[in-house]
């Protein structure tokens, strides 16, 4: 049994959550110059040159991307071969969260869902995190994080089609989804898509898609079609950078299915997970 | 589409001139609220009695900053969405308010006030937060101190860059640039 320190987890998630909050993710970077490069409206080319030009002030000075630095959301794999000394993996990454957020001069944006009173007296600061772990083999802990912020949640949506619906229901959906939200997620994004399971899963297979690298294609090539097509599709929409109008309004589309494809026979649950262009995940192997 | 420099307070002469899609550079004072303080604003209104700020000719800034890193006066300071504030905006654009900085699609009532009493919607980038935070040279908490983040911050800006969505003739930029670009 591999033993792991629980101050070294602390330490190491604390770090993971300052540099990913204000060094955009690579892909994202690659992507924006690309949408920078292709996009053919004025307006939207003006809003992702400020996207690039703050992305340089971010990283020379260690400051945030945006200032809705999220809620920190955690996809966590721990090997049945590794133990934790000194406190749970479960406070560990608690304390990391509080400790990055508060150190790093991050936002805290967590708050009761009734008196919308800040929690970082009660609970902690930003506290507290999104966690769902998963038991697989081996000896290490898998840490996936991203700082989610709640404007592209806001219109992040969910619904269970009827099996008929099939493959255009699913396209329908996504396309209305992203067009009802227009401007507010601040597009270009990424559309997290989640499909089959159980209606909760859906949910959280379209935020796990959220952690794919851009242009890493989908290892079901069927899927991978289809991505591509929803892609070229909901570019036709013309809502463009910021909702300004213009062709690169969707940077990549990402699809998940649960374990062989599998759903209930009487339902086809359907998840949209939008991320705003400010995309902020990174993950640690401890 | 045309390009101004312009100082706070604005007056609806320099609000009449503007039309959606210009891009305008805001100087002067302004201050920040989201829907918390907002509420309490026009609770206030509502009441009769005294604003925290003079609303007349105001520019209202929607953000909630981090904090401020040492030597800095604010955070990362970007704008966030819009309609959470579109409940309170009317009331206050009739009491004066000329401009509202945000991002994201306000509601018909926001857009009508806008052409009845003379304001404008502008549009900032969002997630542009570092780069915006460069123009915000001071910022001081005035009211609500116990919103944190959704404090009410008086804030000296240069050059603050913004773009028009909503003018006072009743055009709206996000439709518009949709139209030109959508595909059927």
């Amino acid at each position: 049994m591999r033993v792991v320190k629980y101050e070294d987890i602390v330490k190491s998630i604390k770090d993971m959550i300052i540099y990913s909050t204000t060094h955009l993710a690579p892909d994202m970077q690659k992507a924006l110059e690309e949408a920078y490069e292709n996009e053919k409206s004025e307006v939207s080319r003006a809003v992702l040159a400020q996207l690039l030009e703050n992305a340089v002030i971010a990283k020379n000075e260690w400051k945030p991307l945006c200032q809705d630095t999220g809620l920190a959301i955690y996809f966590v794999k721990v090997g049945t071969d590794v133990k934790v000394e000194g406190g749970s993996l479960k406070e560990a990454i608690y304390e990391g969260t509080a400790k990055g957020y508060e150190e790093g001069y991050l936002r805290a944006s967590t708050c009761d869902c009734f008196t919308r009173a800040n929690l970082k007296d009660k609970a902690g600061y930003n506290l507290p995190p999104i966690v769902y772990f998963d038991l697989v083999e081996g000896d290490k802990i898998e840490i996936e994080y991203a700082a989610k912020g709640g404007g592209s949640e806001n219109v992040s949506r969910a619904t269970v089609l009827a099996p008929a619906a099939g493959k255009e229901g699913i396209k329908e959906f996504v396309r209305k989804v992203v067009s009802d939200a227009g401007p507010n997620p601040c597009p270009p994004l990424v559309v997290g898509v989640g499909i089959g399971g159980s209606f909760d899963m859906s949910a959280v297979m379209s935020k796990h898609s959220l952690f794919r690298n851009i242009g890493t294609p989908n290892p079901d090539p069927e899927l991978d079609m289809l991505e591509k097509e929803l892609k070229e599709e909901l570019n036709k929409l013309g809502i463009g950078a910021m909702g300004m109008g213009g062709t690169e309004t969707v940077l990549a589309v990402h699809i998940e299915t649960y374990e062989n494809r599998m759903c209930h026979i009487a339902s086809l649950p359907v998840a949209v997970n939008i991320q705003c262009h400010s995309s902020r995940h990174s993950h640690i192997t401890i | 589409m045309a390009e101004y420099k312009l100082k706070t307070p604005l007056s609806d002469e320099d609000v009449s001139k503007l039309k959606s899609g210009d891009i305008v550079y805001l100087s002067g004072v302004m201050y920040t609220a989201r829907d918390a303080a907002h509420k309490r604003l026009v609770d206030l209104i509502i009441n009769g009695e005294e604003l925290p700020f003079d609303v007349k000719g105001t520019v209202i800034y929607y953000v909630g900053p981090t904090p401020p890193k040492p030597g800095n006066p604010i955070g990362s300071a970007g704008p966030t969405t819009s309609y959470r504030m579109d409940p309170y905006a009317p009331i206050l654009i009739e009491h004066g308010l000329k401009g509202m900085i945000g991002k994201g699609k306000r509601n018909e009532a926001v857009k009508d006030a806008c052409k009845k009493y003379k304001a404008v919607y502008f549009g900032a980038t969002g997630g542009a937060a570092a780069l915006i935070a460069k123009a915000i040279k001071k910022a001081e908490v005035i009211a609500y101190p116990e919103l944190g983040p959704e404090a009410v911050r008086r804030i000296e800006v240069e050059d603050f860059p913004v773009v028009v969505v909503n003018d006072t003739y009743g055009n709206d930029l996000y439709e518009e640039g949709r139209k030109l670009w959508e595909q059927k």
